[in-house]
């Protein structure tokens, strides 16, 4: 875990301080809305349909159980007992009163946590696989490499005014985790003749307009990474597009250029910066990757689950992942009981993952851009006493990406953007197919909702997806299939027309009893879909 | 009638014209007509209620009810949470918004 040292802490606190006086001069009436919106969204503070929204950052998805209690210490003291994890490895609360937000953002420095830089037109938090350090599969621990960036991006002079906002994903591993080709700036670690470097993917998004990012360079030197960074965002500000916000992303700019023509203004750029000396000493890495130093492992730790409880089983089955070391297993904790809301975890089971991070999992824990909690290193003698504490607070659900682990935005039941609610959606779903055996059936199903099409619910990036529209005052839903955010990136496609609430529950199901009709051994729905096609889906929906 | 909202500077919670204040309750709301756009520009210079607006409502025997969904969630509180509505103890205060 990255500590701040000075120079963070004098930060974060110069901007708390400096927020406060901003606050105090509009509730007394010294400064305007229209002066003041730039200035709270620069810390974080939306103004939702219900309350004032502050979205915490969590870098790379990463905390520790002193964090959990703090963001568990704000929902009850400042809020309404809950918090809500987001698709960007974020929390948000939803009721918070702004002449608290400077008590709260005190609170979070206390604990080196801030929400700068989650809204507005600058780079924002960098997101990361959630098994980092611990998954099975990866080269090496990305987040030293993310925490680099966050350094780099906090507070950038150059980029805190964008044409439009930004985010960067990085990864270690061939199985991506991160949705990093959904980003504006995918950055995958990979080993060439016995070197780490990085492989950029530039121009990726969702929204209105969703793209792959392609490939920009396949093998950027690690001591090369921040210059090219900063190269690729250079040639991002000075052309993408600031006189039409729905064409400013950088994928806009990349699709309009082209990727080549792209790639070869990033070259010429990096020439240039390069020789500004933006990368840091080795030294300095080094200081920065000793802080996300393997934590000491238990060598003899059994390697055997005792799995005599069937219902423990069955969890253990979905929801614990390999880990890297013998003995050792990482945790996912699913935040999508059947019927709950996707995301969202009351104080108390906040405060009790923090617990079992502490006792169980050496003090870390992960949110993922899939709204779970992950303890990424519990050894697999304590799996059994987690699973328990888990199941009594009701958080053992065991359905990690089956088909009621469902993404959801917080839809029009919260966000002034929506357009439709997403969470009765997902609830209808996940009560509909509550059966586990189904579930389990169906196999690996990602399903995901968007109240609107800024895409927070990755209703793109669905096997199944969809997108809560406004169809002349009523909410109507489009459904979409064959999308997918790990390495088999794949935007969805509509079926066709929409479907009110229940419609579209009954066309999900339609899509399902066709899949397991068409499937072939091992395929997974997405496998299928890919295989046969939208035709036999579409005759199944429609007739 | 025409209904004018916003959310409280202070607490950001919706808030409704009374015709001589704000509410929190739309029950108290008052058909502005054609004196929103003054009424707006006054409130808006009291700096009492964020981004004020003017909406589209119809008089029932409940209250005056917004004519779009958005409007009616802000009045009553997140359809998926009944606790955290304003009518907490009633079950099918849901089925005004619907």
């Amino acid at each position: 875990m990255y500590k701040y040292d000075e120079y963070d802490h004098a930060m974060v606190d110069a901007r708390v301080a400096e927020f406060s006086d901003q606050v105090r001069r509009r509730l007394a009436g010294e400064i305007t809305e229209d002066q003041f919106k730039p200035l709270r969204l620069m810390n974080g503070l939306y103004l939702q349909l219900h309350a004032y929204m502050l979205r915490v950052a969590v870098p790379y998805g990463t905390l520790d159980s002193r964090q959990m209690r703090m963001l568990a210490h704000i929902a009850r003291k400042y809020d309404r007992d809950y918090g809500h994890f987001t698709t960007r490895q974020n929390i948000q609360y939803n009721w918070i009163k702004l002449e608290d937000a400077p008590a709260i953002l005190e609170d979070l420095a206390s604990v080196e946590m801030h929400a700068i830089q989650t809204s507005g037109n600058c780079i924002r938090n960098i997101s990361s696989d959630q098994w980092a350090g611990a998954a099975a599969d990866e080269i090496t621990d990305p987040r030293p490499w993310a925490e680099l960036l966050r350094q780099w991006s906090s507070f950038h002079p150059e980029f805190s005014y964008l044409p439009r906002k930004f985010k960067i994903a990085v990864i270690a591993a061939d199985e991506d985790r991160a949705a990093m080709r959904l980003h504006d700036i995918g950055i995958q670690i990979v080993e060439k003749d016995g070197q780490h470097g990085a492989a950029f993917y530039v121009g990726g998004g969702m929204g209105r307009t969703p793209m792959i990012a392609p490939l920009i360079k396949d093998f950027v030197p690690l001591d090369d990474m921040l210059s090219y960074a900063e190269a690729c965002l250079r040639v991002y500000n000075r052309y993408g597009r600031r006189d039409n916000i729905y064409k400013a992303r950088i994928k806009i700019l990349i699709h309009e250029l082209g990727a080549d023509e792209y790639r070869r203004q990033v070259e010429e750029e990096f020439k240039h910066v390069k020789s500004l000396g933006i990368d840091p000493p080795k030294a300095e890495f080094d200081r920065i990757a000793a802080q996300f130093a393997p934590p000491p492992l238990d060598a003899s730790a059994p390697d055997a689950i005792d799995r005599s409880d069937p219902d423990f089983a069955v969890w253990v089955d979905q929801n614990v992942a390999a880990h890297k070391a013998p003995g050792h297993a990482i945790v996912n904790i699913s935040l999508k009981p059947i019927g709950g809301i996707p995301g969202d975890a009351s104080s108390a089971q906040i405060d009790l993952m923090a617990d079992l991070a502490e006792k169980y999992s050496h003090d870390e824990l992960r949110v993922t851009h899939a709204q779970n909690i992950v303890l990424p290193h519990v050894r697999k003698a304590d799996l059994y006493a987690v699973w328990q504490a888990l199941d009594a607070a009701g958080l053992a659900t065991p359905n990690l990406d089956l088909i009621s682990d469902i993404i959801a935005c917080p839809g029009l039941d919260y966000c002034s953007l929506a357009n439709a609610r997403s969470i009765p959606v997902a609830q209808k779903i996940a009560t509909r197919f509550s059966d586990l055996g189904r579930q389990k059936e169906l196999g690996e199903l990602k399903l995901k909702i968007s109240g609107c099409i800024n895409a927070c619910g990755h209703h793109h990036a669905g096997h199944i997806g969809i997108l809560g529209v406004d169809r002349k005052g009523t909410e109507n839903y489009q459904l979409s299939l064959g999308g997918s955010g790990a390495e088999d990136v794949s935007l969805g496609t509509i079926t066709g027309p929409g479907f009110d609430e229940d419609g579209v529950v009954d066309a999900i199901e339609r899509v399902t009893d066709k899949y397991l009709a068409e499937r072939t051994e091992g395929e997974r729905f997405v496998d299928t879909f890919r295989r046969v096609g939208m035709a036999p889906f579409k005759e199944a929906i429609y007739g | 009638m025409k209904l004018l909202t916003g959310n409280d500077l202070k607490t950001g919670f919706v808030t409704w014209w009374t015709g001589a204040d704000w509410s929190l309750h739309i029950e108290d709301a008052a058909d502005v007509g054609e004196a929103g756009e003054a009424i707006l520009a006054a409130e808006e210079g009291a700096r009492r209620v964020n981004a004020p607006y003017i909406i589209n409502g119809e008089q029932t025997a409940d209250g005056p009810r917004p004519a779009h969904i958005k409007d009616r969630i802000r009045a009553l509180g997140p359809t998926v949470r009944p606790d955290l509505t304003l009518k907490p103890a009633d079950p099918a205060a849901g089925d005004w918004v619907i």
